[in-house]
């Protein structure tokens, strides 16, 4: 009994926290999106999806985020082998190099990708001075893409490296003395448990991909609308907060699918290591 | 427990509410101004001659700057919007009128030509001080373009494809697709703004960005050939790069003040009014104008401006005559609105 109520003491900034931080403030959204400037009740706010402007914006975002999800899987998921593969204490100096360029500003990190990408940038400048084409990089969906990649890359490799880590050496080495080659191993042993890293890889790259407005804006000359930018817009420029609350919500939705999705694929990927 | 932690949950919120309800002068002023717009220097002696601290926050344009002063999370004592958002703070509520006796130097110093103009957004001059002013026209690099440029037709010439750099707010956008028509950059008329809106998307394949404070950056680094961009950049980015013309296109533009005001909410009421008066003093004026080379309303500051190139400059204080010059109006919600949305559309099209 008393063991239960200290836990529970314990708990309580935990609770404060989550009530002013998270439910207060889905409360507000909820609030703003559902109602009009009068307060009264309407759908409206969240139905403007469907307008040709928010539904492009939105399935711009979808796109963009999706390319670059499968770009980070495709560049992290051999970069995470080799972390794993590392003795313990080497492969922390790797994956601390790795990290480093995180503690920098994430704004900073952008725009120094504005001044590389740009006609008269780093990397222009150096095609040039070795006789190449200069090439229109910056202000192109590609820039976003780009810029969604390099920033959201670390948040696909932690999880693969976490779950390729925890993969015992014993069963790979079973699944070779039981004559599967390299190829089959993966295949049917690496990869199948990795697959809970994947998940929340993935997760964690195509939310913050999807709902990311600074990038489409640094890197994007603010000539490409993703769903980010007009919630943005609507908060900040146009002063509508009830628009920007009901596409809040069908962001929302789109994220609570994605998270979904990662549970139940986290508990299939729990059962299997059982 | 659960009963408990209610209470101290809500006790919680209570504190934080009363926190922020405290309302007191605090030997502070904090000030909201646009960005790159000041120079630190004239803060730092405000400071040091009346003991007064000042706070000092930026934003990029008065769309971003009016929903946080709505919203009044934060309370600002000085803030400095243009014309047309002056007008539309004043309607809010969200202004107080200015104890002139405290800002002796404002009448004395600013000319009579700028209360006129301030006069249409502020009738009768109560609740606002002019700080800058000037021209939106068109910044171009004479080694990209060899043609004598006097029109805003020349932002849809396909000869400068991806070398064009447009200003990402509603009103200066909008206002370049409607002068160029002809139109009035206060038009509500919705198929004037339809064709506006039209025109700028069009133009969009050949717009390199749509930015605000880069577009001076970027001028002077030869990104761009031809940008739109505020009169009081054009002295900047010539002594950054002395390639760069500025001019006032024939169809017209928009002249525009900034203006110092003190929100209705404002905790140091009395410590705004010093600063605004400080910003008037002739020297103060002259050590800003030369820092952020906006032109500058105070008669007296421009009278002790030395170098004579800059004293009798056609960009700096153009000859208002010559132009055809509007200021820019507050619409009223419902232009605002259809504003917006035009706005959404060019910003959405490929």
């Amino acid at each position: 009994m008393l063991r239960n109520k200290n836990k529970l003491m314990l708990g309580i900034p935990y609770y404060v926290w989550s009530v002013i931080f998270i439910v207060i403030p889905l409360f507000m959204v909820f609030y703003y999106g559902l109602t009009d400037k009068t307060g009264a009740f309407t759908f409206e706010n969240v139905s403007a999806i469907a307008t040709y402007e928010h539904s492009k914006a939105l399935w711009l975002a979808v796109k963009l985020s999706i390319i670059s999800t499968i770009i980070c899987f495709f560049l992290a998921y051999p970069l995470a082998m080799i972390l794993a593969k590392y003795a313990k204490g080497k492969s922390s100096v790797l994956v601390m190099l790795f990290i480093l360029p995180m503690w920098m500003n994430f704004l900073l990190r952008t725009m120094a990708w504005q001044t590389l990408l740009e006609n008269n940038g780093v990397i222009n400048t150096m095609l040039s001075f070795i006789g190449l084409p200069r090439m229109t990089m910056i202000n192109t969906p590609g820039a976003i893409v780009f810029g969604m990649v390099y920033n959201f890359l670390p948040f696909m490799v932690l999880p693969l490296y976490n779950s390729l880590e925890k993969i015992d050496p014993n069963m790979i080495n079973a699944a070779r003395d039981l004559g599967a080659n390299a190829f089959i191993t993966f295949f049917k042993v690496t990869l199948p448990l990795s697959v809970p890293g994947i998940i929340s890889g993935i997760t964690m790259v195509f939310v913050p991909a999807l709902t990311t407005f600074v990038i489409s804006t640094l890197l994007g000359g603010s000539k490409i609308l993703l769903i980010g930018n007009v919630i943005e817009q609507e908060f900040s420029q146009t002063n509508n907060w009830h628009l920007g609350s009901g596409l809040s919500i069908v962001l929302m939705i789109f994220i609570i699918i994605s998270m979904v999705i990662q549970s139940i694929a986290d508990k299939d990927g729990e059962g299997s290591v059982l | 427990m659960k009963k408990f932690m209610l209470a101290l949950v809500l006790a919680a919120m209570v504190l934080s509410l009363a926190a922020c309800g405290k309302k007191s002068e605090n030997g502070k002023v904090v000030v909201y101004n646009w960005g790159e717009y000041i120079d630190p220097d004239t803060l730092e002696q405000f400071e040091k001659e009346t003991g007064i601290e000042v706070v000092y926050d930026e934003f990029e344009t008065n769309e971003l700057m009016f929903p946080k002063v709505a919203a009044g999370a934060t309370t600002y004592d000085v803030i400095c919007p243009s014309d047309y958002m002056v007008d539309k703070m004043i309607n809010a509520g969200l202004l107080q009128e200015l104890d002139f006796d405290k800002i002796p130097n404002a009448k004395k110093n600013i000319g009579a030509q700028y209360w006129a103009q301030s006069d249409q957004f502020d009738p009768g001059n109560k609740y606002s001080v002019p700080y800058c002013w000037g021209t939106v026209g068109i910044l171009y690099n004479k080694t990209m373009v060899d043609e004598e440029i006097d029109s805003w037709n020349i932002l849809w010439d396909p000869k400068y494809s991806g070398q064009i750099l447009m200003q990402d707010s509603v009103r200066d956008l909008f206002a370049v697709g409607l002068a160029k028509n002809g139109y009035s950059i206060n038009s509500t008329n919705e198929d004037e703004l339809q064709k506006a809106k039209q025109d700028l998307i069009d133009q969009k394949p050949l717009v390199q960005a749509y930015v605000i404070d880069e577009v001076r950056d970027k001028m002077i680094g030869n990104e761009a050939a031809i940008g739109v961009i505020y009169s009081g950049e054009a002295i900047y980015t010539q002594r950054e790069n002395s390639d760069l013309e500025y001019v006032i296109p024939k169809e017209g533009t928009n002249v525009w003040i900034d203006n110092w005001v003190i929100p209705a909410n404002a905790e140091n009421v009395e410590n705004a009014h010093k600063f605004i008066d400080f910003m008037c003093r002739e020297d103060i004026a002259l050590k800003n104008f030369e820092y952020i080379t906006y032109s500058t309303p105070n008669e007296a500051a421009q009278k002790l401006i030395e170098d004579e190139d800059i004293k009798n400059s056609p960009i700096a204080f153009p000859d208002l005559s010559k132009y055809k010059l509007e200021t820019y109006l507050y619409l009223g919600e419902d232009a605002d609105e259809l504003y917006s949305k035009l706005y959404k559309e060019i910003k959405s099209a490929d």
